[in-house]
């Protein structure tokens, strides 16, 4: 963690105004309560992940140990629904904390993971953590590590065409944003006249797989680089919960208001590397999100060391017994592969 | 009579009035140019983009998948090189999300050569658009066919790629090419639908015929010219070159038939089968450049399925397999296939013995 970044968070996101989630450092207790058991699932979920990959009920892991602090907060803050008046997300392969605190069941991430039939997301086709959810307007999250960035102003367009109150919502990594569509996405958003309402996200772990940040970039923050485009900006502490929701809260509200474009840099964890590739272990020397918020539930008496435990043990138990079902469930036919080409079914022409 | 970039801009205007169209943008698409080309000239959903082609595309994705009807414009395809991962994204997301997710978007882009464009305005797009799976790939030869094709992409409900061929857009239509409610002659419809140049432009309102819709179904071949003696497979800017050729062997005795593809994907495999299951003999025509070239794909579907129905090996007369279409009059021509190419190929195929 930069000390950047703490000290921005500081100062950044104490905008923050009291409302029914708290007051203005501190969120309300019940809200404190539920955060902290969709972080808890989120971690357990990536466990049991990490574990099936490693036993050999999957190919491929990548997930979001780290990211539960700021993902969970901004599933809770979305506006959820269906269609242009809603909220329309354009997340990454770490987004499990954010799909959690939407409402879905852990469960289906497991199938993803053991590329079953059964799995909503892709039907065994996709990654671990390639959530897609329309009825949510969660767009489906594919492995490019940039063009949701490309895509997100599409999105954003319809709304402010439709005179919509939602917002787009894009997220992405540090390393991601030397791709051109992450310009891309700050051209489209901020042209003069035909600004578009977009939240605009980067959780910055400060790796792109093995390459650190800091050889690679000579931005300080990355969030600089909205100011240049007229947006309003800020760099805070994504390991922080209340640090996260209110500048999550802060910028959505902007977004809301004015309909423009806002862009808010999050610095994150990475607690088991990259991705299975390089060998999914835990790291020590990151700040684990969780372990501090629980520090603080325990601090202001909210939850005891012994509840958060079971908890633990519980979520653990119950995603093991969990996985082994997934296992029995069927795995996709091959002829399933000529499923969902087109929309329509008329893609061999000339062929019944 | 129209050509065919006015019969393009009648599809999106019919698009935009009746077929919820509700984006038509793209570089310079907008007033005041509308189009490098006039396609999209007096539109009013047309708009000016940032010079951005990936941009453009994620932004048409982006609007399909929140419901709008866009049409996207490259301004040659050229351009669309650096397109190619998000062109792969809207043929996937289909796919990939299981159904969950589809988008109905069209991207337009003028291919090929035949106008001097040397190495960033001639290139051509078949051979990379037909492997990108999950998209419709239509590309017309004449008005009528552009018109009812642009409607037909418009309306469906998958990304669909419509390859403008750059040579034949301001060619006039000929006898039985007519848009159903356009005016008859090509003045009268010019004074309707093109913008005047100079100062006036911008007061200046179009005057749109009442016209009818006409689809042209994705994945039907048609007959251009029929004959017996060989089937010329071909589309875009090699059809009217490919029948002209046709005409002209008429008087050697040698019957050629021009199977105009339209669609590239899907392909209309049945009118390709009944064609050479009469003339036992094929040649292959398009601009795009020899080395996994379209032509060749469907030679190789045609010796693996009808292998004792041929007559002579089926040819290919493709784009050179150079890196670019140099600008000199003999560059360009030595680089794409032209008229007495088809009719010396043609020659070859109808007079070889087994």
């Amino acid at each position: 963690m930069s000390t950047t970044a703490q000290t921005a968070s500081s100062s950044l996101a104490s905008g923050s105004s009291s409302s029914s989630h708290g007051s203005e450092n501190q969120l309300a207790p019940e809200l404190q309560l539920r955060i902290h058991e969709l972080m808890l699932e989120a971690r357990v979920l990536e466990e049991r992940l990490i574990t099936m990959y490693r036993q050999g009920d999957g190919y491929f892991w990548i997930g979001g140990p780290g990211e539960e602090a700021f993902n969970v907060p901004l599933g809770l803050l979305v506006d959820k629904g269906t269609g242009v008046e809603h909220d329309y997300l354009h997340l990454h392969y770490r987004s499990s904390g954010t799909l959690l605190a939407m409402g879905a069941d852990p469960v289906d991430a497991l199938r993803q993971m053991k590329n079953t039939a059964t799995d909503p997301y892709s039907r065994g086709r996709n990654f671990a953590g390639h959530y897609s959810a329309r009825k949510w307007n969660v767009a489906p999250v594919s492995s490019p590590i940039e063009v949701q960035y490309s895509i997100a102003p599409g999105t954003a367009m319809a709304q402010r065409a439709t005179g919509s109150k939602g917002i787009t919502i894009v997220t992405g990594g540090d390393a991601g944003t030397a791709e051109g569509d992450f310009a891309t996405c700050l051209v489209w958003s901020s042209r003069k006249g035909s600004e578009l309402p977009m939240l605009i996200l980067v959780t910055n772990n400060q790796y792109g797989i093995s390459t650190p940040f800091e050889g690679q970039h000579g931005e300080e923050r990355i969030s600089d680089r909205g100011k240049a485009f007229g947006m309003p900006t800020a760099t805070v502490d994504g390991n922080d919960v209340e640090t996260s929701w209110f500048a999550l809260k802060k910028a959505m509200d902007y977004v809301r208001t004015e309909r423009k474009p806002y862009l808010l840099e999050a610095m994150v964890s990475r607690l088991n590397g990259h991705s299975s590739a390089s060998g999914a272990n835990s790291v020590t020397n990151e700040v684990d999100c969780l372990s501090r918020f629980e520090k603080k539930l325990e601090e202001r008496k909210l939850r005891t060391r012994a509840e958060m435990d079971e908890m633990r043990a519980r979520m653990t138990q119950e995603l093991l017994e969990a996985s082994k079902r997934v296992r029995e469930e069927p795995q996709p036919k091959p002829e399933s592969i000529w499923d969902y080409v087109f929309a329509d079914k008329n893609y061999v022409a000339g062929e019944k | 009579m129209a050509t065919m970039i006015q019969a393009i801009r009648m599809a999106l205007h019919v698009g935009e009035e009746r077929l919820g169209v509700t984006d038509i943008f793209g570089e310079d698409v907008g007033p005041p140019l509308g189009g490098a080309f006039t396609a999209t000239q007096n539109l009013k959903t047309a708009w000016n983009s940032p010079l951005d082609e990936r941009g453009i595309v994620g932004m048409a994705i982006g609007l399909a998948l929140a419901g709008r009807r866009p049409v996207a414009e490259i301004q040659f395809c050229d351009y669309a090189f650096n397109t190619i991962d998000l062109l792969k994204i809207a043929g996937n997301t289909y796919w990939a999300s299981a159904g969950d997710w589809n988008v109905p978007m069209v991207m337009m882009t003028p291919v090929g050569a035949g106008i001097r464009g040397s190495i960033y305005h001639s290139h051509s797009f078949d051979a990379q658009a037909t492997r990108t799976p999950g998209w419709k790939i239509v590309m017309p030869s004449n008005p009528r066919d552009a018109y009812g094709l642009m409607l037909s992409a418009i309306i469906d409900p998958n990304p669909v790629m419509f390859l403008k061929p750059k040579a034949l857009l301001r060619a006039k239509a000929l006898p039985g090419e007519e848009i159903p409610g356009e005016p008859g002659d090509l003045k009268t419809l010019s004074k309707m639908i093109d913008a005047p140049v100079g100062e006036s432009r911008s007061r200046w309102k179009p005057e749109w015929p009442k016209l009818e819709e006409l689809y042209i179904p994705i994945g039907e071949a048609r007959t251009a010219r029929t004959g017996r003696d060989v089937t010329v497979l071909t589309y875009g800017r090699s059809v009217p070159m490919s029948v002209s050729a046709a005409d002209e062997l008429a008087s050697e005795g040698i019957e050629v038939e021009v199977i105009d593809l339209r669609s590239l994907h899907p392909y209309d495999w049945n009118a390709i089968k009944a064609s050479v299951r009469k003339t036992h003999r094929v040649l292959c025509v398009n601009e795009d450049t020899e080395v996994t070239n379209f032509g060749e794909h469907l030679i190789r579907r045609l010796v693996e399925e009808l292998f004792y129905e041929l007559h002579a090996a089926p040819k290919l007369l493709a784009g050179a397999h150079v890196p670019g279409i140099g600008l000199a009059d003999n560059l360009e021509h030595a680089s794409v296939p032209h008229k007495d190419g088809i009719k010396s190929a043609l020659r070859e195929l109808a007079r070889h013995e087994p």
